[in-house]
């Protein structure tokens, strides 16, 4: 009897065969090398500028940054992604933001609670752009936390919490609670009386939990009373300890992105090379 | 005749007769394993030696009992009649401004119980919902929060609003004509004396287990 020939599987077919993805805008002194010719075909000239060197491939040639690069920025994406997908970035830069800003407001802030009220009241009625620069970190906490939210309910409405992609999930609502955390933080520093009574409200309501919540508020002012302690404590936390958390995670929920791929939009169906996209 | 059953022999101590690479005669452990342990463990020790006093100094607050505080000189004692409360700012904390500051509305106790037996009535202006400043409404013998609309009786027993339990007291002294108010405390629904709370924390009933006193109060 003959032998049936195998049906070939359109999914079984060779990366090699696919057709070659265009090349990514790059500079071109990062462009991957072309085959170096043969020694005896280089001309003179060509080995003359083969000797000289830009700063960018001087750099490059002793980190291999390129290979990283271009791996981490052209990588592929699925057809059909869309505005929705930057909501992420857009959370990252509002962070940015807010680190470089806050860095500049603590240079004239003083958590010292006797001085607090005033180095703010310094801050936005004598410093140059004092104001400005303030109320871009106090209005970009909101942004950051409502573009968190957005960028949450897109990769929820999208599936993209799905296997493979539970842990940066995961990680997302470590850095959901992390952002909660600065805006509790936050809050209290300009030590007005709203920021003050909000606080003792908010350390209480962590009080509120049975068991542990007691010693939560304690951990939070630093004791049983609203004390000297209390506003250092609540600056340290906002301006160190869950900013470098936060920067710490984004890289880890970046790497899963991109070694993960993006999900496609779930409106787009799987193309198999080859065949006829009506029939899948 | 069946085959004699195969003992398991036990494995050799030593690396080189479990024919493992890079063994030598007569040792029990590999080099890389042995290297691999130790510069683990002096990491690991290294480590905790920063981190953990690090995070005991960021800790300690929890376990730190409260000092107490000498009597604070309130007023003289023709100063708080028993019908009414009057208002008096007292600072608890030294040091920190206005935020140290807190204010009692005192009474002189009329009708002393077993239960409050203190010269004075002393009550924290601190509310026991989440600790916002109520205030001492005369017209209504009432204490009125401004936060959730919580409400309190003369006694600060509650009467209306989310708070949980009545409002916190102080210890009352008297010496030399002048009061002195000592210690807070937090009292049951019953205005029995109970250790001292934080805002929020159930003391009667089923509830009051949720909350147990803590080393700070
Ligand atoms: C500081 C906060 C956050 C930053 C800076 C951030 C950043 C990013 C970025 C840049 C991406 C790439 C794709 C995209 O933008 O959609 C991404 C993807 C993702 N994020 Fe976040 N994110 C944050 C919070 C969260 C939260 C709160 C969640 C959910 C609980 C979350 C879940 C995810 C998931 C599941 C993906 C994969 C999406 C996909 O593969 O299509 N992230 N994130
Ligand atoms: S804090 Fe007084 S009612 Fe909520």
């Amino acid at each position: 009897m003959p032998k049936m020939p195998k049906p070939s599987n359109p999914l079984h077919k060779k990366v090699s065969d696919l057709p070659k993805p265009p090349m990514p805008p790059l500079p071109p002194s990062l462009r991957p090398n072309p085959k170096p010719k043969e020694r005896s075909e280089v001309t003179v000239g060509e080995a003359a500028a083969a000797g000289g060197t830009s700063v960018v491939a001087w750099i490059d040639e002793r980190t291999s940054g390129s290979g990283f690069l271009r791996g981490f920025l052209f990588r592929k994406v699925p057809k059909g992604v869309n505005w929705w997908y930057t909501l992420g970035s857009a959370t990252m830069f509002a962070f940015i933001a807010q680190a470089f800003t806050g860095v500049f407001l603590a240079m004239y802030y003083d958590p010292n609670p006797t001085v607090a009220y005033e180095s703010m009241r310094h801050i936005n009625n004598e410093v140059f752009l004092g104001e400005f620069v303030h109320g871009m970190h106090k209005w970009g906490a909101t942004v950051m936390t409502v573009l968190l939210f957005v960028h949450m309910a897109r990769t929820f409405v999208f599936g993209a919490y799905k296997y493979p992609r539970e842990l940066n999930w995961v990680v997302g609502v470590l850095l959901l609670m992390m952002t909660m955390m600065m805006g509790f933080t936050g809050y209290l520093l300009p030590f007005d009386q709203r920021s003050f009574w909000a606080t003792i409200v908010g350390v209480n309501l962590n009080g509120t939990g049975p068991m542990i919540g007691p010693y939560l508020a304690d951990f939070l002012r630093g004791g049983a009373e609203f004390g000297s302690t209390t506003l250092p404590r609540f600056y340290a936390i906002h301006m160190m300890l869950v900013p470098g958390l936060i920067a710490a995670l984004i890289g880890i929920h970046l790497y899963l992105v991109a070694k993960l791929g993006t999900t496609a939009p779930p409106w787009v169906k799987a193309e198999i090379p080859g065949q006829d996209e009506k029939r899948v | 005749m069946t085959p004699e059953k195969e003992t398991k022999t036990p494995k050799s101590k030593f690396t080189a007769d479990r024919g493992w690479p890079g063994a030598f005669e007569g040792e029990t452990v590999t080099r890389r394993h042995f290297m691999t342990g130790v510069a683990l463990g002096a990491g690991g020790i290294a480590s905790a030696m920063f981190a953990l006093p690090a995070l005991g100094f960021a800790l300690g607050p929890i376990f730190e009992k409260t000092e107490h505080r000498s009597l604070l000189d309130v007023g003289a004692v023709e100063d708080f009649p028993a019908d009414t409360y009057t208002p008096q700012v007292v600072t608890t904390v030294a040091g920190i401004g206005e935020v140290g500051k807190i204010l009692l509305y005192i009474r002189k106790n009329d009708n002393p119980t077993p239960e409050q037996s203190w010269p004075f009535v002393a009550i924290s202006n601190r509310c026991a919902h989440l600790g916002c400043p109520v205030r001492y409404i005369e017209a209504a013998k009432s204490f009125i929060c401004p936060c959730h609309g919580g409400t309190y009786g003369f006694e600060g027993e509650v009467t209306g609003g989310p708070p949980v339990r009545p409002l916190d007291r102080f210890e009352t002294y008297v010496e030399n004509g002048r009061v002195f108010v000592g210690e807070r405390f937090s009292v049951n629904s019953q205005l029995e004396r109970v250790p001292t709370r934080d805002p929020g924390a159930h003391v009667d009933g089923f509830w009051q287990v949720l909350y147990p006193p803590r080393p700070t109060t």
